[in-house]
């Protein structure tokens, strides 16, 4: 009766594991830690926020039936690379250093690199300034690659979160952050926030800190590729793109 | 009981946790660790018994490679191992389907758990079972053998009830190894109760509140087993004599 | 220790010249040149990983041995909170302690401004003070309960002949009590701390740089994602496989009991 059950339960493993393949479904992979205002969850589980409506737009209008699945940001390249999601659609800049592994859309978004510290702290945001402070960053990101290049002086945290290493600023334990602008506004905004301030955009590199925020997808998949740059075209034109930013900002973004 | 709670100054945790709130997604993540604890235990018993089976009675290369896989397991991180059967298992079952002329497979997160975790069991399994195994007196699966019993009807009817006893310790602490694990699922960004915590803590910035709450949840788990287990093996003992007399 | 003539099986041969294979393989087909980069940060790491490993083991292992005597033998208001300590530590994920000891604690500090201008702040504010304090508080957890067992084994004519001597009872703790529950812990305390060493890369999560993390950051610059692991488990491999051996022979050198 044991060996039925255990065979039973093995046979249901496997079935599980090797679930019908649909191909017509797009996996839009986004982090799974949340990133406000551009996607965070409520407290009913839904995901929600400007990017996470930009992408049910981008779906319809490219006609995609889109499924948002969420991944660890800290994997969400080898994630796509290994076939677990289509596209990444989680406020990811377009570099080089990515391009050279994935391919990416058209940009959706573009924001400036920020240095963000507490108001009492006379910091501005250049290397001597920063030389000896602890800065946090998020790790896989722009900023770090820009932080590794350009602040060697200072001592760098790399947190798998940029909410944590917001966290650690509020705390205390950093002396400063680079992130989004748009990202940091709302979290200066926020309670927490309220002890720091944005000390002014880092000197733009292109090569590290890329051309906006694209949509990436395995090389290769020009089809996809092709079906998202139609996508946001169409979203930018009839103004869908516009009126979803003023729910959430008083600017363009794009 | 609102009252008390104010006067606490817990009134605030206790709208954060209530299930309207936060508390549902902590519950909804701690249904999606149990289900995949669940599994993985599952899997771990299945590669467990085969793996112990082919320690015991295998030919020489199995127990190597048996050698090899369990103690390759039990050396690695469990978060390192993760990773890689996280990144490599779905490589290696897409480019199979594409080889076998079929189309990509979707692996759902529970699944990937599932296999992940249940791997890493299936080590610690085959060690526990393997114990267990040759603590049944052979005189019991001679003389099952000389009635002319075959191999599996044996393994049903004999090796498995005899060795229930010695193994459920064992596997009690392999459960509840497989329930914390679940947690690590959190870094590869699978919505289990810790991942859930940890959304619920940075959305509302009460760390203390999520992550003690979520620290309950999983001592009521841990506790709640202990029970269960504590029948299982008052059951799987029966007809013996009590631990306390029998072992002098 | 496999003799030579034991690996001199065919199959065994067949089995080492495979693997020479894969770890050619491994090598040709395979992307290394990130090493030479980060080989310094790595070897950083791997300090870090030995270092924490070590103090962690070393303070959790002296907080066991009264987590275990209380159990063991203490009154009850001593006994009660050793063992729900224990079951605290034993019932919960790790990874989840770690959390709420630095993200829990830290999210309170803005609430007491004392704090940042106390001597304990250039502390307070780095992650490994956390790192040790978790892991440390989780090994005594663990091996809380195995001295417990390990004390109540000791034999009580043993200590029942110590006190017809008219032993003290501290010298008698130390000299009887003590030595013989260690060593009869002994061989699962080898592997207690592969255990341990396994639950280092945790503290990755809160920002120390360990071994695991350089992994991690080799990952996220250059997005190369088997070739770090596989180097990473091989290190964790060997580092296991050196605390088994110390362990082994550090047993030896007792005399056997039996």
């Amino acid at each position: 009766m044991k060996l039925k059950t255990l065979l039973v339960a093995a046979t249901a493993a496997a079935a599980l594991t090797a679930g019908a393949a649909t191909a017509e479904q797009v996996k839009i992979g986004i982090a799974a830690e949340p990133y406000p205002p551009f996607s965070s969850l409520d407290s009913s589980g839904n995901w929600v926020g400007w990017e996470i409506e930009v992408i049910n737009a981008v779906c319809a209008a490219a006609e995609l039936d889109c499924v948002i699945t969420p991944v660890a940001w800290d994997g969400i390249i080898p994630s796509l690379t290994g076939q677990q999601i289509d596209a990444i659609m989680a406020s990811m800049s377009i570099t080089e250093e990515r391009l050279k592994t994935i391919d990416f859309s058209d940009p959706y978004y573009n924001t400036p690199a920020v240095i963000v510290a507490d108001k009492s702290m006379d910091i501005a945001p250049t290397p001597d300034s920063l030389a000896g402070k602890i800065v946090g960053i998020q790790a896989s990101t722009i900023h770090q690659a820009y932080a590794q290049e350009y602040f060697k002086g200072a001592e760098l945290k790399v947190y798998q979160t940029q909410d944590e290493a917001n966290q650690d600023l509020f705390a205390g334990r950093i002396d400063a952050t680079q992130a989004d602008s748009i990202a940091m506004a709302d979290f200066v905004n926020s309670g927490n926030g309220s002890c720091c301030e944005i000390k002014g955009a880092v000197a733009d590199d292109p090569a590290i800190l890329g051309r906006g925020v694209g949509a990436g997808v395995r090389k290769g998949e020009t089809e996809l590729l092709e079906a998202l740059n139609k996508g946001i075209a169409a979203i930018l034109a009839d103004g869908t793109h516009e009126k979803i930013t003023a729910g959430y900002f008083t600017t363009s973004i794009y | 009981m609102t009252g008390l709670l104010e006067i606490l100054g817990l009134g605030a945790s206790a709208e954060l946790l209530s299930l309207s709130g936060w508390g549902g997604n902590l519950l909804r993540g701690l249904a999606n660790s149990l289900q995949i604890a669940f599994g993985a235990f599952g899997l771990g018993l299945v590669i467990g018994l085969f793996g112990a089976y082919g320690k015991l009675y295998g030919g020489k290369v199995t127990r190597d490679l048996l050698a090899i896989y369990t103690t390759v397991i039990r050396a690695v991180p469990e978060l390192v191992l993760i990773l890689i059967l996280y990144y490599v298992g779905s490589d290696i079952i897409n480019q199979i389907s594409e080889a076998m002329g079929g189309g990509r497979v979707e692996i759902n997160g529970v699944a990937a758990g599932i296999w992940v975790l249940g791997v890493v069991q299936g080590a610690y399994a085959t060690e526990v079972l393997r114990g267990a195994i040759q603590a049944v007196p052979t005189g019991q699966i001679e003389a099952a053998k000389s009635y002319g019993m075959p191999a599996i009807m044996i393994m049903r009817r004999v090796t498995i009830p005899a060795m229930m006893s010695f193994a459920v310790p064992g596997l009690a602490n392999l459960w509840l190894i497989a329930t914390k694990d679940t947690a690590l699922l959190a870094v590869v960004g699978f919505n289990e109760l810790t991942l859930e915590t940890r959304q619920a803590a940075s959305s509302t910035r009460a760390y203390f509140t999520f992550f003690l709450a979520a620290g309950f949840l999983y001592l009521m788990v841990t506790l709640c087993s202990g029970a269960v287990f504590a029948r299982i093996e008052k059951w799987a003992r029966r007809g013996q004599p009590s631990l306390k007399e029998g072992s002098a | 220790m496999i003799s030579l003539k034991e690996l001199a099986q065919p199959h065994r041969i067949v089995m080492m010249v495979l693997f020479a294979l894969f770890v050619l393989w491994c090598a040709i087909s395979l992307r290394w040149d990130w090493i030479p980069k980060y080989a310094p940060l790595a070897l950083e790491g791997l300090w870090t990983t030995i270092w924490i490993l070590a103090v962690s083991t070393f303070l959790g292992f002296l907080l066991a041995i009264p987590l275990g005597l209380t159990q063991a033998i203490g009154p009850w208001y001593l006994s009660v909170p050793a063992r729900t300590f224990c079951t605290i530590i034993r019932g919960t994920p790790l990874l989840l302690q770690i959390w709420l000891l630095y993200y829990g604690l830290g999210s309170l500090f803005p609430q007491f401004p004392w704090i940042r201008s106390s001597e304990l702040w250039p502390y307070l504010r780095q992650a490994w003070p956390y790192a040790v304090t978790a892991l440390t508080l989780s090994y005594a957890g663990y091996e809380g309960e195995v001295m417990r067992g390990a004390f109540s084994s000791v034999a009580k004519g043993q200590l029942e002949a110590a006190k017809s001597f008219g032993m003290p009872r501290f010298t008698m703790f130390r000299r009887i009590w003590l030595p013989q529950a260690i060593g009869n812990v002994l061989p699962t305390l080898g592997g207690e701390t592969i255990l341990q060493l396994k639950a280092t890369p945790l503290v990755a999560t809160i920002t120390v740089v360990e071994i695991y993390s350089v992994s991690s950051r080799v990952r996220s610059d250059t997005f190369i994602v088997y070739e770090p692991l596989l180097l990473l488990a091989l290190v964790y491999m060997v580092i296991a496989g050196l605390i088994g051996l110390a362990f082994k022979r550090f047993e030896n050198r007792l005399p056997d009991r039996s």
